[in-house]
């Protein structure tokens, strides 16, 4: 039985896919793993320093691919450009195309491209043929790399990497409010969306990096720094505390308000949304993580232990966050907005928008990382000889080995 | 300015598309027909609706509207009361196209209720279009253009009411137009048109003469959701608090 009680005719088909929980799933990772590199330049958080350059790579990968899932899913993507020729201003979702393109060239791809400047012209002048080509091209014919021209890399990157915080809470708060604002939809609309999105990003991308580094070093057969790693726990144990208690604090205002709409959702939580929602989302993906990073800050544990823990806390997390953005997404479009039924959701499996495509996307950002650190080795340390033309640049970059 | 004969080649088929997207943000026009002279609405009498379907059949003949999508139906309400509490039991098989199978409830009072896009006077659905092919005419009707809808389906979330939907071939959002290339032309909607109890009155909001409108402030009457503010134009008389 797709539907139970009453849907308006037209409500029947749902309209915004898996690939829309995607998106902010892949923004949100974004912003997440660019706000943890930031702790490292602004904030000055020497322990997270082995995560820095990966973690921006990992959200270079994950941005080129975000906005994938939503041409995928227009009616007419051949379209999609009318949204920077002639953007509805009223539009929240217009100003899409502008908030991406600022964040990815104006702040992510110049940070990148500031901080690996050295280690670009260096690559140029050690390797031959195409190779030798390609980093010259990217250096876009910048090849100074004289104390002085490193240390305005390093003014500009930390000018670049404050603009860039705002533009990420930017990036992922505006996602938030394309559903926040939607006054139709009382599932979506509420000003805490944009808040709660924010910092479900930042848990998700802080997950991710954590994830990522941990499998790095082990592929690389090198050890993990766990003072690094045990700083990152402890800010995704903070950032946590504060995204669930923003996520109970709407759930409590819901329940206390209990406006007209209360007894539908109730009903959908209880039934239709129980595992997603309950199970997957409260229980495995925020309640177990904060526990278990709460033993890890309060219970001194072996380093093997702790690793094994952040492994699992780091794949609940980002489980769990995934089940928030289906549970916004898909969950908002279960119940009629006459609130006398509800409907179902089937996913496809080999279609435009289905399992097997929705799958791919969440590959893809890892291939392209992938590729990413192989042109761009966030571990790169040129040999002694290759430093000769330049003096060290403070350390800073040359010790951010892994 | 000098154009030379080549020049004026070169330019020609940039003329030509700029010319295309002038022409696709306006709607139809007749001769005569003042856009800025009206503003239409529409009364719906519920305790008029006899739940036939004919609205329903009319609108997709005249619109060419696919099966199973509707750009108006009618819901029958069945309402029970408990403690003071409705307890509306709702149905609309085939959006009512067919009439509805026979019900007599003693307990339970019944009317129908004809839902349409109630073309908002502040309405989100164009509110939310992130490039403007959702919009509202001069004459207060809401239209998409659907040479310049990308698809995104966010009007579709956005209204309150349920209106809208996905062409499954063009793949742009459609809606009801309030049959403006009929209204443009002196000539009423298709719904009003075959409506055998005038149930449903079409109402021009500039034209103090105009019956309807003479109706609608001499009544109490009502429109859908009014606490979302979307300025609905589709007012109804009769309506029962437990309509949604």
């Amino acid at each position: 039985m797709p539907t139970d009680g009453f849907m308006y005719p037209n409500e029947i088909e749902l309209q915004w896919s898996v690939l829309i929980a995607l998106y902010p799933y892949l923004t949100g990772l974004v912003a997440g793993a660019f706000i943890l590199a930031s702790l490292e330049r602004v904030f000055r958080v020497d322990a997270v320093k082995p995560t820095y350059r990966l973690a921006l790579l990992t959200a270079l990968s994950f941005l080129l691919v975000a906005p994938l899932p939503l041409q995928l899913h227009l009616g007419h993507p051949e379209r999609s450009f009318e949204m920077f020729l002639t953007p509805h201003t009223s539009s929240a979702m217009a100003m899409f195309g502008f908030v991406y393109l600022w964040y990815l060239m104006a702040v992510l791809v110049v940070e990148i491209w500031l901080d690996y400047r050295r280690d670009i012209v260096l690559m140029s002048r050690s390797s031959t043929g195409l190779k030798r080509l390609f980093y010259r091209m990217l250096t876009l014919g910048s090849d100074n790399i004289s104390e002085r021209a490193l240390q305005l890399d390093q003014k500009v990157g930390w000018i670049v990497t404050v603009v860039g915080i705002p533009s990420a809470f930017l990036l992922h708060g505006y996602v938030g409010f394309i559903f926040g604002s939607v006054k139709a939809n009382p599932w979506w609309s509420t000003p805490l969306m944009p808040v709660v999105f924010l910092f479900s990003a930042m848990v998700s991308g802080i997950a991710a990096v954590m994830l990522i580094y941990i499998l790095v070093t082990k592929l690389r057969r090198e050890p993990t720094d766990m003072r690094c790693v045990d700083t990152i726990a402890r800010y995704l144990f903070y950032t946590f505390i504060i995204d669930f208690s923003l996520e109970m604090l709407d759930l409590i205002h819901r329940i206390y308000e209990a406006d007209e709409s209360f007894r539908s959702l109730d009903f959908m939580v209880h039934t239709r949304l129980y595992l997603s929602q309950i199970v997957i989302q409260i229980v495995a993906g925020t309640l177990i993580p904060i526990g278990l990073l709460a033993l890890t800050q309060v219970v001194k544990l072996r380093e093997d232990v702790r690793k094994r823990i952040y492994v699992l806390v780091g794949t609940l997390t980002l489980i769990g966050i995934f089940a928030m953005r289906w549970n916004v997404v898909i969950g908002g479009q279960l119940f009629s907005k006459s609130f006398l039924g509800y409907t179902t959701y089937k996913i496809g499996f080999i279609t435009r928008e289905g399992l097997l495509m929705t799958v791919a996307l969440c590959i893809l950002p890892l291939i392209i990382l992938w590729i990413l650190v192989k042109l761009l080795p966030p571990w790169y340390q040129p040999s002694e000889e290759r430093l000769m033309p330049v003096s060290a640049p403070g350390g800073r970059r040359a010790s951010a080995g892994l | 300015m000098n154009l030379t004969r080549r020049h004026f080649l070169i330019l020609l088929p940039a003329a030509a598309v700029a010319w295309e997207h002038v022409l696709a943000g306006a709607p139809e026009a007749a001769p005569n027909y003042k856009m800025a002279e009206h503003w239409w609405g529409l009364l719906i009498n519920i305790e008029k609706c006899i739940g036939c379907g004919s609205c329903v059949r009319a609108c997709q003949k005249e619109n060419n509207v696919p099966d199973g999508y509707y750009r108006t139906w009618i819901e029958r309400y069945r309402v029970s009361e408990q403690w003071g509490v409705a307890e509306p039991i709702v149905d609309s098989p085939d959006g009512g196209k067919n009439g509805f199978p026979p019900s007599n409830d003693p307990n339970m009072k019944e009317f129908f209720v004809p839902k349409m896009c109630n073309h908002c006077a502040d309405s989100p659905c164009t509110q939310v279009c992130p490039v403007g092919a959702t919009f509202i005419t001069p004459d207060g009707v809401v239209l998409v253009d659907e040479k310049y809808c990308v698809g995104c389906r966010y009007c579709i979330q956005a209204c309150p009411y349920g209106c809208r939907f996905l062409h499954p071939e063009k793949k742009t959002a459609q809606k009801c137009t309030l049959c403006y290339h009929r209204i443009t032309k002196g000539l009423t909607t298709a719904c009003c048109e075959v409506c055998p109890t005038g149930a449903r009155q079409l109402a021009d909001l500039k034209n103090p003469k105009d019956p309807i409108h003479e109706f609608l402030r001499n009544h109490s009457v009502e429109v859908l959701k009014p606490h979302l503010a979307t300025g609905a134009k589709v007012t109804y008389y009769g309506l029962d608090a437990s309509v949604r």
